[in-house]
């Protein structure tokens, strides 16, 4: 029997089968941002261990910094601690770091693919839930905790059971304005943010062949929120012209490129592998999707009313009550009804180059209503000097929004760019709980395009009518 | 980590599925680079109000709850966030276990606790146990009719007893290394490095183009 991506990956990676059946893992890439890493740094001064592979360790400053002209000065002096102490733990412990004011800094997700760390057939960890979003590449890259930081840190390895194996399939064609990050959402609105645990995805299809790397890591981005541990999407023409198109630093170049674009074909899945589990999704009819509730699962197309307690689906009478209760909707209000107080077009779901490019293009020649606060964050510091290079900032600016510096900003709000109380905001990150991008605030999750446009027309319009006035 | 074996305490229960990280600690407490000091964060937004008093409509602010350390809770719990932070806060706060139910779903079986939080509940000692959907259901029926309920988890016996006059006793799975580990209180780390020269000699092997050029 052949074997799927995953299993290729896994199997190679393995350094030990333990008695009880799991592994030890080598890890071939190491991300660190300053939210996750610190007590990790302090565990192995406290045990006087060291780090085995510093080179294999690189690490950024994105989650706590401001995205402001003046961001370099941090005002907070616990987000400062925290800022320092992960230069402090860089430089005693020999790890790379791209910091506040390195033209490499930028959101964790966004800056490995960007300098080539993520690469294809790799296993790669970070303190950080979205770091699924690497799978993209056909690597298996996954999320850990803090005390499995330091375990890499010092071993190199993670000890892990192997995961179930989860097809999933996108047939057809997307129609216009629908995207992946529709599709990821469509996903798990089906099966529910409980539905891949224990499972790795592995996206396939027409629909995913024929995306773009940004669009593949928006979505692969997502797979945590359907509880799967990470998700893939096996090599081809699409991944290698990413890494070998521009100059990537830590990409491999002459002979070492060519045994590596060798081993990259070799990934993809097998005819005749199997999965544990599978589900298909037909492309073709996807619409744009909105998030109604406090979950991504809680989730709509554009054009459905927001559902009441009796439903039925995936979640319970009480869990639809709570949502409807803190998102502040009545059953069978239409989206397209509903005014936002913010956009933001942001985070390491939809703030590469790509997405900036579609938000800019909805809003080119228009304005943001004047009720709605608009701000716009670069996932890398890259990214926005490419984006101004376009001219995109200009566009985002003449429309009346914030186009600011790189970081996680009001994805999570450990920043100062938080929602207040209330406010309803279309939003182009990954997660809608209850708090997340401030206590109290509402998120609604959408797609670039759809969030530009419900900048302008200051409440959800569908994209698709929007447009075609 | 400190040995986990048996643990007998008063048994709270928060009525909620898909309870996710942020909301069991909420951003402005990750900050800290310490790992202390997170437990009376512990469900932030949800426990206190606008002036900062515990808001008495959330369950587990109510006084029948005090002193309590087994949280009964919905299926999905811990998902989101990868934060350890979570885990940490609810150990801080007083928790030693948690219950959450498995549940079906069109032929599949979700898991009570996401991937993550479940991996570094194992590294804190924080003892995550999964029942059936039925047993927690009896479960929050038990804490809802006598107040003050406790329970004695036996995590060797792999059974957790309810001292109702029911006198209701369910049995749970964990996996083996798991439950060696928690009753040992043994250290990841430690354990991993007796392993030393194995990852000396796959390091050897592994293929170099895996690695960054020089
Ligand atoms: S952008 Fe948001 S989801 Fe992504 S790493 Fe930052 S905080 Fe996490």
């Amino acid at each position: 029997m052949g074997h799927t991506l995953f299993e290729k990956i896994w199997s190679r990676h393995v350094v030990h089968e333990l008695p009880d059946g799991s592994v030890l893992l080598y890890i071939d890439r190491h991300l660190v941002h300053e939210v996750t890493s610190p007590q990790a740094f302090e565990g192995m001064r406290l045990s006087g261990r060291n780090i085995r592979r510093p080179e294999l360790t690189f690490s950024t400053m994105d989650h706590n910094v401001a995205t402001t002209e003046d961001r370099l000065d941090i005002k907070d002096p616990i987000s400062k601690a925290q800022v320092d102490a992960l230069e402090e733990n860089c430089n005693d412990f020999g790890v790379s770091l791209f910091g506040l004011g390195d033209p490499h800094q930028g959101i964790v997700h966004v800056i490995g693919p960007e300098m080539g760390i993520t690469l294809p057939g790799l296993t790669i960890v970070c303190g950080d839930s979205h770091t699924s979003t690497h799978g993209a590449f056909g690597a298996l890259a996954f999320g850990i905790g803090t005390s499995e930081v330091e375990h890499v840190l010092v071993t190199q390895t993670l000890k892990q059971h192997e995961p179930g194996t989860y097809k999933v399939e996108f047939t057809g064609r997307l129609s216009p304005h629908v995207f992946s990050k529709d599709m990821v959402l469509k996903l798990i609105g089906t099966i529910g943010t409980a539905g891949g645990a224990g499972h790795v995805f592995e996206y396939c299809g027409e629909a995913v062949r024929s995306l773009s790397m940004e669009a593949r890591m928006s979505m692969c981005n997502m797979s945590i929120e359907g509880g799967a541990r990470a998700g893939m999407i096996a090599p081809d023409d699409t991944t290698i012209q990413y890494i070998t198109g521009i100059d990537r630093p830590y990409a491999p170049t002459g002979a070492a490129l060519d045994r590596a674009i060798a081993y990259w074909r070799s990934l993809p899945t097998d005819e005749d592998a199997e999965f544990d589990r599978t589900i298909s999704i037909d492309a073709a009819s996807l619409v744009p999707q909105v998030t109604w509730g406090t979950n991504p699962g809680m989730v709509i197309d554009i054009d459905q009313p927001v559902p009441g307690p009796d439903a039925g689906g995936i979640y319970s009478r009480t869990d639809v009550e709570n949502a409807l209760e803190y998102i502040g909707l009545t059953p069978g209000t239409r989206m397209t009804d509903v005014p936002v107080d913010v956009v933001f077009i942001g985070s390491c779901t939809n703030s590469r180059i790509e997405d900036l490019r579609q938000a800019a293009a909805v809003m080119e020649g228009r304005k943001k209503a004047d009720h709605v606060e608009l701000l716009v964050v670069p996932g890398s510091d890259q990214v926005r000097r490419q984006a101004e290079a376009e001219g995109l900032d200009r566009i985002f600016k003449a429309a009346g929004g914030e186009w600011r510096y790189a970081g996680c900003s009001m994805c999570l709000g450990m920043n100062p760019d938080q929602l207040r109380p209330q406010q309803r905001c279309a939003s182009t990150s990954n997660r809608n709980f209850e708090g997340r991008q401030g206590k109290g605030g509402r998120t609604h999750l959408v797609s670039p395009e759809m969030a530009a446009a419900a900048a302008v027309a200051g409440k959800f319009v569908d994209i698709r009518k929007w447009l075609d006035r | 980590m400190t040995p986990f074996t048996q643990h007998t305490g008063i048994v709270a229960t928060l009525n909620r599925s898909n309870v996710d990280t942020d909301q069991i600690i909420p951003k402005q407490f990750l900050k800290s680079i310490k790992r202390t000091g997170y437990g009376p964060n512990a469900f932030f937004d949800w426990r206190y109000g606008a002036d900062g008093s515990p808001d008495p409509d959330f369950e587990l602010n109510h006084p029948r709850f005090k002193g309590r350390s087994i949280l009964v809770a919905r299926n999905n719990f811990g998902c989101g966030s990868s934060r350890e932070h979570a885990v940490w806060a609810l150990a801080q706060d007083g928790y030693a276990v948690i219950i959450a139910p498995w549940k079906a779903a069109g032929g599949t079986r979700l898991p009570a606790y996401a991937d993550i939080f479940r991996s570094n509940a194992m590294k804190n000692g924080l003892l995550l146990i999964e029942l059936a959907e039925e047993e927690v259901n009896v479960i929050f029926a038990l804490v809802e009719r006598y107040e003050g309920l406790e329970a004695t988890v036996d995590l060797p016996e792999q059974k957790i007893i309810f001292l109702a006059p029911e006198h209701v006793i369910y049995g749970f799975d964990i996996e083996a290394s798991d439950k060696a580990q928690l009753i040992g209180g043994l250290d990841d780390i430690d354990l991993t490095l007796q392993y030393e020269s194995e990852i000396g000699r796959f390091e050897q092997q592994h293929d170099p183009f895996l690695s960054p050029p020089e």
